[in-house]
């Protein structure tokens, strides 16, 4: 995997390119992934919710906006459980809330700890990957016996432990999330890193004097840019299921915050009342944002892998 | 064969000691301390200190860690619930065998299932069959494990009551297997996620086996279409399978504990949120442990089936 910059338009898949080994000058790659990405109609569909789902929950409160805080002011201005009116588009749920605006407010919630608990995990994932195969040897024995171990405990079950012992709040969720789920990208980008540190470029710079900070920083982890990128997309979709799940446990953000995995669970406790506007909605709202990231990381890794193909 | 064995159970083993350290650190790491969780907020410090000498965390940590080890290995001793005032060891002992139960069938017919849709896609692939699985595969990936069950209750248990809305709720796992009817939604339920993994997964690794040069060659040779698809494309196809089935299990254990706990299905799972949800650190800690052990042996004969199936890998 290199980076060499290839103009728009110009498919010179045959061409011996110069081993490009700084992934600074990444505009040529970058416009071929988006070129492929956007012949994909599937993953268009699929950023598009994305987008859609973030401005839904982060902006469509400007417009539509409801007490999602204060029980007793929801309980005084309007009632428990009424079905979808027009003042309620969406009904209200046991407490009172207006749904459609919970939808929004605990979307605000399990995006954030999707998109932050993506982005701890990649970070540290992608670090200890590319300092385990990097040094080699035993360091790598040992970090990947590091992994192995976390590996085989069942992700739900090391959630749910940490969870318990310190409390969940938005914070801890995230960290709790993040520092379980980092494991899978730091095996993909471990594993490109024992072929790409002994490549041409990486020697030229070791022999120029570059110190391995700079090698692993400036010249590895760039070159496994695509993996990462793909993972990262699963990894967020992974998050906002797992949040779910620990919301189902009790264990999502405390009240009055909320997030969809409380609010469908929430929900199902008085599903055999026949309240489908309290499960539907965060239920849809789950499954597609859930499938939209994993459009779009099918996409992107098909757009990588035919970069890859075309080298 | 009988070296790669030996490697394996050895990098096995290693892994549980590991996971042994990991249950002991957590342990110590809960703020308060275990004296705290079990006595509660209130207790007096000379109460602590005869707690913590009573149960030896006023040793060092490391002859703290030797003890649990010795412990653990010796006479499986996981601990004690305080909220439960049972041992740990024995509560997962009469809630495991229900869990393998339901784990096992669901697993089972998880791979009945997905293999021929698997297979299916392929024969009409690009067709509309295909997108429709694939796009059924997708939404049941995508879903809270807890939504599709409770789903199923409300469409199968309650609107047009055909099972029974809880599982079985017998002690014992053969009590559980003489209630089938009862264990119908929760197989189901656990098994349907896996199955949109495993299918996509048959489907790619058909697609693959079919660039293979031995089909190329096994259609050079005339041999029919069927021919080729099963017994040249399926039976390569079939192994990369048991590795994603060893490599599943973790998620799978952890989709019994929601599964149980969406059913009350009396398991190890439904025991290890109902330790959540009352703060009782030392079963969780156990349940976890035992979910891992489950784990690792599952791997580990994964692994040795793979060896088996594919003579590549005992030689490599």
């Amino acid at each position: 995997m290199h980076s060499e910059p290839l103009p728009l338009g110009e498919l010179a898949p045959d061409a011996v390119a110069p081993e490009g080994g700084e992934g600074t000058s990444t505009g040529g790659i970058a416009s071929q992934v988006v070129r492929v990405f956007a012949e994909n109609r599937l993953a268009i569909v699929g950023a598009l919710v994305i987008v859609g789902m973030v401005l839904f929950c982060f902006v469509g409160p400007l417009f539509y906006s409801t007490n999602q805080t204060s029980t007793q002011n929801a309980l005084l201005f309007s009632t428990q459980n009424s079905p979808p009116s027009r003042a309620h588009l969406l009904g209200t749920d046991q407490s009172g809330f207006d749904v459609l605006g919970r939808i929004m407010y605990g979307g605000q919630v399990s995006l954030e700890v999707g998109f932050a608990a993506a982005a701890l995990a990649t970070i540290v994932g992608v670090l200890f990957g590319a300092i385990s195969g990097f040094f080699g040897g035993w360091v790598d024995a040992f970090m990947m016996r590091v992994v192995d171990v976390l590996l085989s405990v069942p992700l739900l079950f090391l959630v749910i432990v940490l969870a318990v012992i310190f409390q969940p709040s938005l914070t801890i969720l995230i960290l709790v999330i993040g520092f379980t789920a980092w494991l899978v990208p730091a095996r993909l980008v471990r594993g490109e890193t024992l072929s790409l540190r002994v490549r041409e470029y990486v020697l030229a710079v070791r022999v120029m004097g570059g110190s391995n900070i700079r090698i692993v920083l400036r010249h590895i982890i760039p070159n496994t840019i695509g993996t990462i990128i793909v993972n990262a997309t699963f990894q967020v979709a992974d998050a906002i299921l797992l949040l779910a799940a620990l919301g189902f446990i009790g264990l999502g953000v405390p009240a009055p915050k909320t997030d969809w995995g409380s609010m469908l669970a929430d929900g199902v406790n008085s599903a055999l009342n026949g309240y489908w506007w309290q499960i539907y909605p965060a239920g849809i709202a789950i499954v597609l944002v859930v499938v939209a990231f994993n459009f779009v990381g099918d996409a992107l890794r098909d757009a990588f892998e035919v970069r890859l193909q075309r080298r | 064969m009988i070296g790669y064995l030996a490697r394996r159970v050895v990098q096995a083993i290693l892994v549980v000691f590991g996971v042994m350290l990991l249950v002991f650190l957590l342990e110590h790491v809960i703020p308060g301390g275990a004296a705290r969780a079990a006595l509660g907020q209130r207790a007096s410090q000379a109460q602590i200190d005869q707690f913590n000498q009573l149960n030896g965390y006023d040793l060092p940590i490391w002859h703290q860690f030797l003890d649990y080890c010795r412990d653990l290995i010796l006479h499986f001793n996981l601990g004690y619930s305080y909220r439960k005032n049972q041992g740990v060891a024995q509560l997962i002992q009469e809630t495991l065998p229900k869990t393998l139960v339901l784990v096992g069938i669901s697993t089972f017919l998880a791979v009945i299932v997905a293999v021929p849709l698997g297979v299916l896609q392929v024969v009409r692939r690009n067709k509309p069959i295909d997108y429709i699985l694939t796009g059924t595969a997708f939404i049941f990936y995508a879903m809270p494990a807890f939504l599709l069950g409770q789903i199923l209750i409300l469409y199968f248990a309650i609107d047009l009551s055909w099972f029974s809305t809880e599982a079985p709720q017998s002690a014992s796992a053969w009590g559980v297997l003489s209630q089938p009817k009862d264990l119908v939604l929760p197989v189901l339920s656990l098994a349907a996620i896996t199955i949109a993994a495993f299918s996509r997964y048959m489907r790619s690794s058909m697609m693959e086996a079919l660039t293979e040069d031995y089909v190329r060659t096994a259609k050079a040779k005339g041999a029919s279409q069927r021919r080729v698809l099963y017994r040249h494309a399926l039976r390569n196809a079939l192994i990369p399978l048991i590795t994603l089935l060893g490599l599943s299990l973790p998620a799978i254990v952890g989709g019994a504990l929601i599964t149980e706990t969406v059913f009350n299905f009396p398991g190890m799972g439904l025991l290890t949120t109902q330790a959540a949800v009352n703060n009782d650190v030392p079963l969780l800690l156990g349940t976890t442990f035992v979910a891992a052990l489950a784990t690792v042996v599952g791997s580990l004969m994964a692994d040795v089936l793979y060896a088996i199936a594919d003579p590549r890998v005992r030689y490599a």
